[in-house]
């Protein structure tokens, strides 16, 4: 097996609040292989984009510390690199476009500008040399009038037209791996559509630019992802190749999630839907952080209070964090039943 | 679409025109092109689901139909009444049958406001019972939205969005009301929460027997939750049909256009169609079609003759020359 492109292992990120440490990240493991694009789903607080921060460093200490881990790059850890050295990292081997790009676009300056700065701050050109490029970006990502928008300023576009400037910013480098957190869920469906297509378009021209795809969208997932990690208070809970995930999700979490997607018919029925709510991550469960809301325990445990069961079977839940363990060539779960109930669980 | 038995609301000919000025020096005074010519019925007991993109105006639809905001023109038929011009105490006891259920559920709850006085303030409006009684019967109200009693005398703060949102849903059918407008009341939810949600809404509907007004921009959730579908671009309605039909054969290219858009998981395989350009901005809406500028189907006539919403194939309404 070639090294993969990232290799994130065992990430530990924790804030200082006013209510104490916050643990964010519980050790986090994935990996991206040049070229592959990676989809990271999970619902909101769930450490996504906390992630994909520590990837690039750009989490403010304090109140952010991360207590562990290590972030693989091109044969270096990012999380020992000086300051200095990870600026060449940033935008040039790797980028990141944001949800809001009118929040992460700079409002006094032109979108030309912008995007230029890109060559100038990496000095690999000067000047005028810098503006063509970036002229040449703009009409790549199907910019419309790309002239009259390099000397106009973010406010005076539309959110469609703001998130591809910040896809020309953030491939202008031919980057290796490219992050894009949330990219097209702050727009309209038939925009959304535009902006994943252009993405799809840049994929194919430059065949070895890895995404790490950051949504909450399990159907942009399906279409745009060749694997899925599922994240959960803070842990990768479950990865797979797409297909494999969609056709035989091991995690409880990831069998709820699926189920519970409305649209997959027209109405009648109720929705199977995961009872409770993410808890606080003030207060994170021990053991399996998914246990009260689990089927799996819930179902143990009531048999347990019922006397159907000598022994509570699966109180191994509540104590104990499930490892990441490998089901099948490439699909990972982290679930302690199924681990006991699955031939190969474990394996 | 004639307003026969069963229909609850009637929206005719709907017109509803915000002027704002082109800056804040400016003395020219623009129009947002809200609502332009909008006719809508929801029979009783049933779902129209209400989907476009952001500025297409079903918000203001939505509260155009409960008369929150005045119409321009056109008429607002509710239970047979025209209400279109009520006011006064004839308007507030109609309000008693109509409700709505807010998308945020952090802006929409009084934070200085106990649930118990929220979910009752309805009752204490109408004059609906003394304080110890309603308090009795928010508490019950409260377990039937899956909320425990204990709920009743703390703040909003104390809850989680979902928890908000079943509070908003216990406030808007504590008058037991006859039409439910919903303007996205599950967007600002998680997906694991979002099915609760809709659970929730579904089984109060078949309890109360209330229709349903749903406004969303997510396809999927329209599917889900309508019987008939309502697809409106920029002011205008493109498409009306019975939901099956509609995501098994969208007619308007704009429907179309939409239901490429968005990945469904399961169902029929989508159309690779990827509009071209940006929505026009309500402000100056193009003429003719409103859809002429992005449409894939458009030819000479659709930039000069707005189409009317016709019966095309029985029981479905476009709007469009060549469908």
């Amino acid at each position: 097996m070639t090294e993969p492109l990232l290799a994130v292992s065992g990430l530990k990120v924790a804030f200082r609040t006013e209510r104490g440490m916050v643990r964010a990240l519980f050790g986090v493991s994935f990996s991206v292989d040049a070229g592959e694009t990676l989809g990271l789903v999970g619902e909101s607080g769930c450490g996504k984009t906390v992630t994909a921060l520590s990837v690039l460093r750009l989490l403010s200490s304090p109140p952010a510390v991360v207590e562990g881990g290590r972030v693989g790059f091109g044969g270096k850890d990012l999380l020992a690199l000086s300051e200095e050295e990870m600026c060449a990292v940033r935008g040039k081997e790797i980028s990141m476009i944001f949800q809001e790009p009118m929040t992460s676009l700079n409002p006094v300056l032109t979108i030309g500008e912008q995007v230029a700065e890109v060559y100038t701050a990496h000095r690999t050109c000067g000047k005028e040399e810098a503006a063509a490029r970036a002229r040449e970006w703009l009409r790549r990502v199907k910019m419309p009038d790309p002239e009259r928008r390099m000397r106009e300023y973010p406010h005076q576009m539309s959110g469609g037209m703001r998130q591809r400037a910040m896809i020309a910013m953030a491939i202008a480098l031919e980057p290796a791996l490219l992050i894009a957190d949330e990219p097209s869920t702050a727009l309209d469906v038939t925009i959304q559509a535009q902006i994943l297509a252009l993405l799809e378009e840049m994929r194919e021209q430059k065949r070895k630019m890895a995404i790490l795809l950051i949504t909450h969208d399990l159907g942009v997932v399906h279409e745009f992802a060749d694997r899925v990690a599922i994240m959960y208070l803070g842990r990768i809970v479950e990865v797979a190749r797409t297909p494999d995930l969609f056709a035989d999700p091991i995690h409880p979490y990831t069998q709820g999630l699926l189920r519970s997607l409305p649209g997959k018919s027209v109405g009648g029925k109720r929705l199977p839907s995961i009872p409770g709510t993410v808890p606080d991550l003030h207060s994170i469960p021990t053991g399996c952080p998914f246990a009260d809301r689990c089927p799996f325990r819930q179902g143990a445990l009531e048999r347990f209070r019922a006397g159907e069961t000598a022994q509570d079977e699966l109180s191994v839940c509540d104590r104990v964090d499930p490892p990441l363990e490998e089901y099948a060539p490439g699909h990972f779960a982290a679930c302690h039943y199924q681990k006991a109930k699955r031939p190969g669980g474990g394996g | 679409m004639n307003g026969g038995n069963g229909t609850l609301l009637s929206l005719e000919n709907l017109y509803k025109h915000f002027p704002v000025r082109r800056s804040f020096f400016s003395r020219e005074i623009l129009k947002v092109h809200a609502i332009d010519g909008v006719s809508l019925d929801v029979p009783e007991g049933k779902t129209v689901g209400l989907v476009g993109e952001s500025g297409c105006g079903k918000t203001t639809l939505g509260r155009v139909a409960l008369r929150l905001v005045s119409p321009d023109s056109g008429r607002i038929r509710f239970e047979g009444k025209d209400i279109t011009r009520l006011s006064g105490e004839e308007l507030r006891r109609t309000r008693r049958r109509m409700q709505i259920i807010f998308q945020d559920p952090y802006s929409s709850l009084n934070p200085r406001m106990r649930v118990s006085d929220i979910v009752g303030e309805g009752w204490l409006v109408h004059g609906m019972g003394g304080r110890r009684e309603i308090r009795e019967k928010a508490a019950r109200l409260l377990l039937r939205v899956g909320l425990s009693a204990d709920a009743a005398d703390k703040y909003p703060h104390e809850f989680s969005g979902g928890q908000r949102q079943r509070i908003g849903i216990a406030r808007a059918i504590a008058l037991s009301p006859k039409l439910v407008v919903a303007d996205e009341p599950v967007s600002a939810l998680d997906v694991s929460v979002q099915a609760q949600i809709l659970n929730l809404l579904k089984d109060l509907q078949e309890e109360y027997g209330m229709a349903y007004l749903f406004v969303s921009h997510d396809l999927r959730v329209i599917r889900h939750m309508s019987d008939t579908v309502a697809v409106m671009y920029l002011g205008k309605l493109m498409e009306v049909s019975p939901a099956e039909e509609l995501f098994r054969g969208p007619l308007h290219p704009y429907t179309r256009s939409l239901l490429a858009a968005v990945p469904m998981l399961g169902g029929a395989p989508r159309e690779k169609i990827v509009l071209r350009g940006e929505i026009p901005s309500p402000l100056a809406p193009p003429p003719g079609c409103r859809f002429h500028t992005r449409c894939f189907m458009a030819q000479k006539v659709c930039e000069e003759v707005c189409p009317l919403l016709r019966e095309s194939v029985p029981g479905r309404f476009t709007a469009c020359h060549f469908v």
